[in-house]
């Protein structure tokens, strides 16, 4: 686990709005959404690093940038080597597979699970066009679904088992990292556990790297190495899976990791409870783009963007007081 | 204590009232709520817990056939028409909704959403309804309260605009509320703050309230009793603390042991095996008899009823998990 297959380098994304009639009378520029303001990250090979965060702090941007669904304004993202976005090998798209939250709609409803598989077979060349009837079934044998299922649409399978066709559709390129945009969110518990353990196995079995996004924290932390902790577009926290849960350092990753409800009725109320609501992505605030809803914020946070750095003896941190923080723990 | 919302043995079932089949959402569930108390009733989707909560006060009856009873205030919800009803619903029971992009009328700005239950129920006249108005949207904590209430419910982030929800339904202040996944649609942190204030507004203002969920944690951490239902029926019921702390009914067991907590990181997680049965084609005998470990031919031949293992913990098992201590 020491070679990175992909290196995120400043990663920023911007979705330009458009001038509005009232922007023009008034004679400002259109707005922005600022999704991502320089993310970098490394994935290494193996790993499953989980991405958590509010809704709109660009988690799901990021994802969809790893497979070019998301064009950024500026920053790369390297393969290999190579910029994903100039030159991408001729294999990147095969190598790099994404699963999408909603199982309702990322499956075409007129094609066969057959059908969905042997696309990706061919469009890809998998293998000899005679050998596909095989593969499907192996591909589905795989994600334990029945050998029946070829022959079904999609409508008439439960939320769990689309996952599986998902999943499938994914594995069938053999590809080296799989990108799980909120691949369970849509799911029951019981339903919820089935798919970890598949996904949590097929890493094993095949080698894959992951990343793995997704709000809820519990699930993060079961199936990751790494996490990283992302506000309004910046890694604020990435490290070592037990370690941020455990002992989050910056203010922002304990408050949101302690949000997550126990089950034990036990420790009622004793979480920090964060103030406010994060800030829109169009008018991100100066300094620490946390300042406003943190509880330990100085005159330096109002002024001064704090880098992700590391702390001794856990990840990196973005903060100007995460030694006294991580001392004080 | 007497009990301000009973429901009896209430069953929905939806399709033509004279058809071959009827799809049975939800069959005989009993439910007791006291003044002040949380009743958390979970289960997995097409469990039937929306069903149950929207039967309450009648919004299933146009689409589907009610049998049973609720019984408030020593009359029976069910059996009365909606122009009897309507003095009730909005005044003392209210519902918050999932989704309140969708329960908010996009047009109306939230004073005149708010003001409006208050036109139907109250005699305050218009200054006193604002008034009112900018009272419970302070109370539900909308910072700047005077000066939103002509903002549209976009205007409004997500955890606001069920904050907006919450201050309709406390207008009239209800006896008794009714909130249908209240915080599904938002981040935990948002999560954590619209429950504290349910809970918080639960105990100033002795309300009664059900709060419908997929979710254990947020059961465990805001209610004060549980049902868990499965395939329309209640399986299991008791205070939080004896249900979560020690569940009877394999369900509930299996449910709380697929929740990735206090487990090896990285290992396999428990899972129910099979998936919930269809409502059109159920087995006999015990819903959950063909996923659940424990099941017997007597599991598979006799619907086990809801009785109590002790004093303020039921569960609809015929071969219940034995008590742990």
């Amino acid at each position: 686990m020491t070679e990175p297959v992909l290196k995120i380098d400043d990663l920023h994304v911007r979705f330009p709005l458009g001038r509005s009639l009232m922007d023009r009378l008034q004679g400002r520029p259109g707005r922005v959404v600022s999704a991502l303001n320089g993310v970098t990250l490394e994935l290494f090979r193996g790993e499953t690093l989980g991405v958590v965060g509010e809704s709109g702090c660009g988690k799901s941007t990021l994802a969809r940038a790893l497979v070019r669904l998301n064009t950024p304004s500026s920053g790369t993202i390297l393969h290999e080597g190579r910029d994903i976005f100039v030159r991408p090998e001729i294999s990147y798209h095969r190598r790099v597979q994404m699963m999408f939250q909603d199982p309702h709609s990322s499956l075409n409803p007129r094609m066969t699970c057959g059908q969905i598989l042997a696309e990706a077979l061919t469009v890809h060349r998998m293998c000899n066009p005679d050998r596909v009837p095989a593969r499907i079934a192996e591909l589905l044998e795989l994600v334990r679904l029945p050998q029946d299922a070829a022959g079904k649409l999609p409508h008439q399978f439960s939320g769990g088992q689309r996952q599986r066709i998902a999943i499938a559709r994914a594995l069938s390129v053999e590809p080296e990292i799989l990108v799980a945009d909120e691949l369970v969110s849509a799911l029951d518990v019981s339903v919820q556990a089935q798919v970890v353990n598949l996904l949590l196995d097929l890493q094993q079995r095949l080698g894959l790297t992951i990343l793995f996004v997704a709000h809820d924290l519990r699930l993060v932390r079961h199936v990751s190495n790494r996490v990283a902790v992302i506000y309004l577009g910046r890694i604020v926290e990435i490290g070592d899976s037990e370690s941020v849960f455990r002992m989050p350092v910056h203010p922002y990753s304990r408050a949101l990791l302690s949000a997550a409800p126990s089950l034990n009725p036990d420790e009622r109320g004793k979480a920090d409870r964060l103030q406010g609501e994060l800030p829109s992505p169009l008018n991100i605030p100066s300094g620490c783009p946390f300042h406003l809803r943190c509880p330990l914020a100085t005159e330096r946070c109002k002024l001064e963007r704090p880098a992700l750095r590391p702390v001794a003896g856990r990840g990196e941190v973005a903060c100007h007081l995460s030694e006294e923080i991580a001392n004080a723990q | 204590m007497q009990p301000i919302l009973s429901v009896q043995d209430l069953s929905v079932t939806f399709g033509p009232k004279q058809g071959p089949r009827l799809l049975p959402a939800v069959s005989g569930v009993s439910l007791d709520l006291r003044r002040g108390e949380i009743l958390g009733l979970v289960g997995e989707s097409g469990s039937g817990k929306s069903v149950t909560l929207r039967s309450i006060p009648g919004l299933t009856r146009h689409y589907g056939t009610l049998a049973g009873k609720v019984m408030w205030e020593g009359r029976d919800l069910v059996a009365m028409s909606d122009a009897s009803l309507r003095p009730i619903l909005g005044k003392d029971i209210a519902m918050i909704f999932q989704e309140p992009m969708t329960a908010l009328n996009p047009l109306l700005t939230v004073g005149v959403q708010i003001t409006e239950s208050l036109k139907a129920h109250t005699t305050l006249d218009a200054r006193a309804r604002i008034r009112r108005a900018v009272e419970v949207l302070d109370l539900v904590g909308i910072p700047g309260a005077a000066g939103r209430l002509d903002d549209y419910p976009h205007q409004f982030s997500g955890g606001m605009r069920q904050r907006v929800m919450i201050a309709i339904a406390l207008a009239s202040t209800p006896k008794l509320l009714l909130a249908d996944e209240p915080t599904t649609a938002l981040d935990v942190t948002i999560q954590a703050q619209i429950l504290d204030l349910i809970a918080q507004l639960a105990r100033d203002f002795d309300m009664g309230v059900i709060l419908v969920t997929h979710d254990l944690g947020v059961v465990a951490q805001s209610c004060d009793r549980v049902a868990v239902m499965y395939a329309g029926r209640i399986v299991e019921e008791g205070t939080v603390r004896a249900v979560l702390g020690n569940p009877r009914h394999p369900y509930t067991n299996g449910l709380m042991r697929s929740v990735p907590q206090d487990v090896p990181p990285r290992t396999e997680l428990f899972s129910i095996p099979g998936t919930p049965p269809s409502l059109w084609n159920m087995p006999p005998g015990c819903a959950f008899a063909p996923r659940c470990a424990r099941a017997t031919a007597h599991c598979t031949a006799e619907v086990p009823p809801l009785s109590a293992l002790e004093a303020g913990h039921l569960a609809a098992c015929h071969c219940p998990l034995g008590a742990t201590q």
